[in-house]
């Protein structure tokens, strides 16, 4: 009995555990689902398994992670410094479309010139976009919830303006930017994909996206900049009392947390897609982004994780098709793990269970959420 | 002047018909956001109503039962909502996004299942939504397309207008209002004066399920005649901008929702006739909104308490 309980405490006071008990509960959700459709929870779960797990489809995982590594790296960023960055989606778009442009007109450039420069251009222009933002949100107090959504779409627009402009434009029928050089291209020698039998769009932006996770840690908890911005997170009128430039703290904050979701778009571009289609709805990028920050919470390295867990069921989901379960199931089971990190207080309550002798049991745990409440 | 007067009748109604769906989200919104709830997931809720709708219109026949079942369909997702960040203290936030991947997720999912693919089959005219006043006016001549364009519109259109006065009504009006109006200031003192927040709160996040669902529920049910997962597509989110832009009152809402209808009206009139560029002609209602806050509008109160999970002390 002793163990058992002690064993509860353990699970009820871990937040990774709660998250891996969130994700377990996801896919139970997803078996539900899957049981009413009358299709064999074995056979789909199956799939997704072994789709991921081999070498190539592995690869493919490491491939589709790396957007939403970074944009989560974004969005997380944000969080811990008090803004939501809802807008990531935009600044993605705009770091894309930039790195597309100095790709294609850049082209003749060196290897090692051209893709620091296309880094460089989206990191940029993502930072421009994030920084207006919080520029309205100092100078005229304009929510940046609502200039995001807004900007989030002038951004789509934009893109799709550039990407019809004769320059930049195909060459071809597509719909869609030229191709950038491969000088600006991020992707693995033939050979060497060849020969370790990777996914055809294996690239080394995969250490971009840890240098970046490591960076973003060492911003946060080792420098006073990252001290500085958490404050303003957490109390701005402490922050500011401290003798902290608030107004500079959030232009500061969003221009990291936007060059962070530039970033992503460039890697995105130079990595798997190399050219740039004229958008018929908004890719998401940016809402992948707030998911994944979510489920690592906030964490750079829990990020890491998380963007390389939800690359693994993007691509794992699109094989479920083949065994006829609708690729939507993935978004169900993402979204369940969601709503479960949400009310994971009902893990933390699981340290009740077993004490029958207290009929008010909860008692004190609302009391620390008493506490919590006054704290804010 | 027979082409203005024509050119503006088609603009009118092109405002009409962006800023229904968004209006009656916005509408929801407010319930929500005023009682002290964050609701991000408000597209999540819409894309459940559209489906729901249109799919109970196409089997019973009856587009009134299927606008309902679309509300009510907003209204489970609501509770949802609600059940977390009400009953559980959940971050609101974190919750909306769950739902916002939840209810696309499983009404996609269910549409594969019942249809084979992720549209549904069109309804047929006596199915969708009815237009009011229809033939009423002789449309033969400039005026009376001028008229047939701006007033036999769907009849959910005239309905939103009249729960826009309604919900003002309730907000300002009534005791619900006030006490709804407290909850999002200060939750404390409400609970000494013995309102139930977590209750009211409850009730509200629901009701902004409902009127978000009966949004989505005439973007399938009315705009176009069947449900793609591509009917909401950010939507929710304009809505959202829409209520922070009316400073969380319900007739600000409502003069946000004709501010972005009537852009996007004007994108459409713009599109036909202009040189210009149709992508730069899209990002009008964008920019004007944005333009006009900095200018006209300014700062936004959000509710003292809007996000904080209220706790019950003991």
């Amino acid at each position: 009995m002793s163990k058992k309980k002690g064993f509860l405490e353990f699970v009820a006071g871990n937040r990774f555990i709660h998250i891996l008990l969130s994700i377990l509960l996801g896919f139970l959700v997803g078996a539900i689902f899957l049981a009413i459709m009358g299709l064999s929870v074995g056979e789909a779960y199956g799939r997704l398994i072994t789709s991921v797990t081999s070498l190539k489809g592995f690869s493919y995982v490491i491939v589709y992670s790396i957007p939403y590594i970074v944009v989560g790296l974004s969005v997380a960023f944000s969080f811990k410094t008090g803004v939501f960055n809802i807008g990531a989606e935009g600044q993605f778009v705009m770091g894309s479309m930039a790195a597309a442009v100095v790709g294609i007109l850049a082209g003749g450039l060196p290897k090692i010139v051209l893709i620091p420069l296309c880094f460089l251009a989206a990191m940029l222009a993502g930072a421009i976009w994030g920084v207006i933002v919080g520029f309205l949100k100092t100078k005229w107090g304009i929510n940046e919830v609502l200039s995001m959504i807004m900007f989030n779409w002038v951004a789509f627009y934009l893109s799709n303006f550039i990407a019809g402009i004769p320059a930049i434009h195909s060459d071809g029928t597509a719909e869609a930017t030229k191709n950038i050089s491969d000088n600006a291209s991020t992707l693995l020698s033939k050979d060497l994909i060849n020969s370790l039998g990777l996914c055809p769009t294996a690239n080394w932006g995969i250490l971009v996206a840890i240098a970046v996770t490591v960076l973003v840690w060492f911003i946060i908890e080792k420098t006073t900049l990252g001290y500085e911005l958490k404050a303003v997170g957490s109390n701005k009128f402490a922050a500011e009392y401290g003798g902290i430039n608030v107004n500079r703290s959030i232009l500061t904050a969003l221009a990291i947390s936007g060059a962070l979701a530039g970033l992503g778009g460039s890697l995105q571009l130079m990595g798997m897609g190399s050219r740039i289609s004229v958008f018929s709805s908004q890719e998401g990028f940016g809402f992948a982004g707030i998911v994944v920050a979510l489920i690592g919470c906030s964490n750079p390295f829990g990020v890491l994780i998380a963007g390389i867990f939800y690359g693994a069921l993007t691509f794992g989901g699109s094989k479920l098709n083949l065994v006829g379960a609708p690729t939507q199931l993935i978004n169900v089971i993402v979204g369940t793990v969601v709503f479960f990190i949400a009310i994971s207080i009902i893990f933390q309550r699981l340290r009740y269970i077993r004490k029958p002798a207290k009929p008010k049991a909860p008692a004190p745990d609302k009391k620390a959420n008493g506490k919590e409440a006054a704290e804010k | 002047m027979t082409n203005l007067v024509n050119t503006l009748g088609i603009m009118l109604y092109a405002t009409l018909i962006y800023m229904t769906p968004l209006l009656y989200a916005s509408l929801g919104s407010c319930f929500s956001e005023v009682s002290g709830v964050i609701n991000i997931g408000i597209e999540g809720m819409m894309t459940a109503g559209a489906f729901t709708g249109t799919v109970v219109a196409y089997f019973t026949g009856n587009p009134w039962i299927g606008f309902l079942c679309g509300g009510l369909a907003g209204a489970f997702f609501g509770m949802l909502h609600a059940i977390a960040t009400v009953n559980l203290g959940a971050d609101q936030t974190i919750a909306g996004t769950a739902i916002n991947m939840l209810g696309p997720g499983i009404v996609i999912m269910i549409a594969k299942v019942m249809f084979n693919s992720t549209d549904t089959i069109p309804l047929e005219a006596s199915m969708k939504i009815p237009r009011l006043f229809r033939g009423v006016f002789d449309t033969s001549t400039v005026f009376g397309r001028f008229m047939d364009n701006v007033f036999a519109n769907y009849a959910a259109t005239y309905l939103v207008f009249i729960a826009a006065l309604v919900v003002w009504f309730v907000f300002y009006k009534t005791r619900f209002g006030l006490r709804l109006r407290a909850c999002g200031e200060h939750p404390q003192a409400c609970e000494t004066l013995g309102i139930d927040v977590l209750k009211m709160r409850f009730a509200c996040v629901c009701i902004s399920g409902f009127l978000s669902g009966l949004g989505g529920a005439f973007v399938t049910m009315a705009i176009s005649n069947q449900f793609r997962p591509i009917s909401i597509v950010g939507q929710g989110f304009i809505a959202i901008a829409a209520v922070i832009f009316g400073k969380f009152r319900p007739h600000g809402a409502l003069l946000g929702c004709l501010l972005f209808g009537f852009c996007s009206g004007l994108k459409v009139v713009l599109g036909g006739s202009s040189g210009i560029d149709m992508q730069l002609i899209s990002m009008i209602p964008y920019v004007v909104t944005v333009i006009v806050l900095v200018l006209f509008v300014g700062k936004s109160r959000v509710p003292s308490a809007n996000g904080r999970p209220f706790v019950r002390a003991k």
